[in-house]
């Protein structure tokens, strides 16, 4: 298997990335008790953090993001595949899971606000607790005080609610307080799964300046899984697209949205609620092309590059300028297509869109 | 013109809420969560609520729904529902009202369903103690709910620790419509869904909407898609709400520099990246007025001379 699209950032730097995935597959079984079928979470995932940078994980609900977040974070087991931590791996150490020098190193943030803080804990318990394990303010002086209120104010919320408890706190208030929990830690690699999605845009702003603010001052790898294609633009360096338990696409953040290679990112960019086309969601349209993305994903092969596309076996494709480092795994996808490969090929790319897709791409 | 005579729809408002105030008295921090808030919603209306990140929208939901517990007061203000006075029912009624009359999607969806049942076994649940269909029938039409949202009725047989975030959330919202309410409350019900998902299922409520004629009240912190939904909406602040009108107002001329502040924090999807702010630094809203009406069926409050913003040299970087 070819990883030279995958992992530049092992080439670029001398030491390992702050996050290695490689070919991480996880199945679980579904239904009752005595049912034998089973549900492909994850397959042949394939994914790199370098140090400091920020990766966007979007994609289809239900399509692993959290399952591959959790596999990283050790809270589930992977079927197969091997997850390296700054050169580590870290499945093959069974105790290093629990221990503190991991959750040192690593951190998360739960996609579920209302499921992740336990609540027979005040605020304040978790953000000590956080501080302790990063080896300040485990005391009770001043200075750990002046700490956690400093946390609370990068996130915006007040002071006082450190002697709140969860349940007396709005969706987006415990969310604030995920994040500050896993920021205090001062990780190398935080895992936030949909940190900002109960925030308003002004605050959600705010809270995506200061991750990136970390990285720049501090270094922090991050995987930012997340719905708002916006935001992922907005803060990622690249962002990579799941698509039923594979990562189907991955670029650089700008050219990924403005150069959408396979259907489902097409898709999903064309989908970006927009008021100012407001009524003109056409379902059939939609089921036609949601279709047309089902059908074209059977995408069980990965091999050279530069070998061409069929339906029988999607390679890996380089889109555009190898800079960018934009791949797409697709037999749709034809490179000679150049500029029109981000209409929504249903059908295969054509040099000339179709009229029928002509506003799905102005919108896209 | 009062703002409960500005409805969509042409009949009498389906829900009116009066001058509501809703306190947490705690030990430590007493906060009003709600303060004097007045909205109504017509029949078949989609009603949004959008606002600051603990502003008292999910309160307000709670309210309605009779749900709020201790340290939650009711200070004042009055809620009716079809002409019947929703704080003074009686247990009886209120168990009525919850499923049939109105239903609601937490903002707690994802962790409100019972962990030891299946998807399944929980909408038969309703369909059997509410609507009084047999288990065959109620499982039929469970399998059909969770095709509406998008989610292969195989699944009936999951338990909810096995599903997807975002499935979880379908479930629950297929599990409110199953009972075709009058009024459907949705509390950031799309947060865990990818774009395609969420439109798909929007627009079948949209549509389930329209041939029902239910009425909807939509809490979002995605303006694009309460834009894209609502007829009118409702935009809060510190407990009060500081502007309404028809969604496409707001949108076209948001008028509090909340609602622009709002408005001009999306990040853009093309062009180069640019450096946001939300509201500067510094900018808080105190002593919210009373709304007035600034242009026909466009209500918002003044902010201007008296001491309404803390540090008012930083909002012009607010207002765009
Ligand atoms: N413990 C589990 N047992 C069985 N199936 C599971 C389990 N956890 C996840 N799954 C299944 O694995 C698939 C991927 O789930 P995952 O939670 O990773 O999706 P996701 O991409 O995070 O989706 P969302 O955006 O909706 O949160 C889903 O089909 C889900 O039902
Ligand atoms: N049980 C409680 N005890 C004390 N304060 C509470 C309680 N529940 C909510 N609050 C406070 O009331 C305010 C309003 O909360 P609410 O949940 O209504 O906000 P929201 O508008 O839904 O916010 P979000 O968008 O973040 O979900 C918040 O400041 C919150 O901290
Ligand atoms: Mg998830
Ligand atoms: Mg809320």
């Amino acid at each position: 298997m070819s990883h030279s699209l995958t992992s530049p950032a092992a080439g670029s730097t001398a030491s390992a990335p702050a996050l290695e995935i490689r070919g991480l597959g996880k199945s679980f079984p579904i239904g009752g008790l005595f049912s034998r079928g089973s549900v492909r979470a994850l397959h042949g995932v394939d994914l790199t953090l370098g140090r400091g940078e920020i990766v966007a994980l979007v994609g289809e609900s239900g399509s692993g993001k959290s399952t591959l977040a959790r596999c990283v974070a050790r809270l589930e087991k992977p079927s197969s595949g091997a997850i390296l931590i700054e050169g580590v791996d870290i499945l093959k150490r069974d105790r290093f899971q629990a221990s503190r020098a991991f959750r040192s190193q690593l951190q998360m943030v739960f996609q579920d606000p209302f499921g992740s803080l336990n609540p027979a804990h005040r605020i304040e318990h978790f953000l000590r607790r956080s501080l302790a394990i990063h080896g300040k303010g485990g005391g009770s002086g001043e200075e750990a005080q002046r700490r956690l209120e400093e946390l609370m104010t990068t996130v915006g919320l007040q002071a006082d609610m450190l002697n709140s408890y969860p349940h007396e706190l709005s969706g987006g208030q415990r969310q604030r307080v995920a994040i500050a929990r896993a920021l205090a830690v001062e990780p190398q690699v935080i895992l936030a799964d949909e940190p900002t999605s109960m925030l308003d845009v002004s605050v959600r702003i705010g809270v995506l300046n200061l991750m990136r603010k970390l990285r720049d001052e501090q270094g922090i790898s991050m995987l930012y899984i997340t719905h708002d294609l916006a935001s992922a633009r907005y803060l990622a360096d690249r962002t990579a697209v799941m698509f039923a338990g594979e990562l189907v696409e991955e670029g650089e953040s700008l050219d990924l949205l403005s150069n959408p290679a396979h259907p489902y990112t097409q898709l999903l960019v064309s989908a970006v609620p927009d008021p100012a086309r407001a009524g003109s969601y056409d379902p059939v349209r939609r089921a036609e092309l949601r279709q047309a993305v089902m059908a074209s994903t059977q995408c069980a092969y990965d091999g050279d590059p530069n070998q061409a596309c069929s339906a029988q076996e999607p390679v890996r494709h380089q889109v555009g300028d190898p800079e960018n480092r934009h791949w797409v795994r697709c037999h749709l996808y034809q490179p000679w297509a150049g500029a029109d490969g981000h209409a929504l090929a249903g059908e295969p790319a054509q040099p000339n869109l179709p009229a029928s897709n002509a506003k799905e791409k102005a919108s896209a | 013109m009062t703002i409960s005579q500005v409805s969509f729809g042409s009949h009498e408002p389906v829900l009116d809420v009066k001058n509501l105030t809703v306190k947490y008295i705690g030990d430590t921090r007493s906060t009003t969560a709600v303060d004097r808030v007045s909205f109504s919603i017509g029949t078949g209306e989609v009603f949004g609520l959008a606002g600051e990140s603990g502003c008292g929208k999910s309160t307000i939901a709670n309210s309605i729904m009779r749900l709020l517990k201790d340290p939650a007061k009711i200070a004042g203000g009055s809620i009716s529902f079809g002409g019947k006075d929703v704080l003074a029912m009686s247990a009886e009624e209120l168990r009525r009202f919850r499923w049939q009359d109105v239903a609601m999607v937490f903002q707690s969806a994802m962790n409100s369903l019972n962990p030891v049942l299946t998807i399944g076994e929980q909408i038969v649940d309703i369909f059997t103690t509410h609507a009084g269909y047999s288990r065959k029938e109620s499982l039929r039409r469970a399998g059909e709910l969770l095709e509406l949202v998008r989610i292969d009725p195989a699944r009936l047989k999951s338990y909810p620790h096995q599903l997807s975030g975002g499935m979880r959330q379908r479930a629950v919202i297929a599990m409110a419509v199953a009972l075709k309410p009058s009024l459907l409350i949705l509390d950031e019900p799309t947060t865990a869904l990818d774009v395609v998902v969420q439109q798909e299922i929007m627009a079948q409520i949209k549509e389930l909407q329209r041939e029902l004629g239910f009425s909807v009240l939509f809490i979002t912190h995605d303006m694009s898609l309460m834009v894209e939904l609502s007829h009118r909406m409702a935009v809060m602040y510190g407990g009060r709400i500081v502007e309404t009108a028809k969604a496409q107002d707001v949108y076209a001329t948001p008028r509090h520099p909340y609602t622009q502040a709002l408005m001009g924090a999306f990040p853009p999807l093309t062009g180069p990246r640019i450096p946001l702010t939300g509201l500067p630094d510094g900018v808080k809203f105190r002593n919210i007025p009373d709304l007035s009406e600034a242009a026909p069926g466009h209500f918002v409050a003044p902010v201007g001379a008296d001491a309404s913003v803390i540090d008012s040299a930083n909002l012009a970087g607010a207002a765009r």
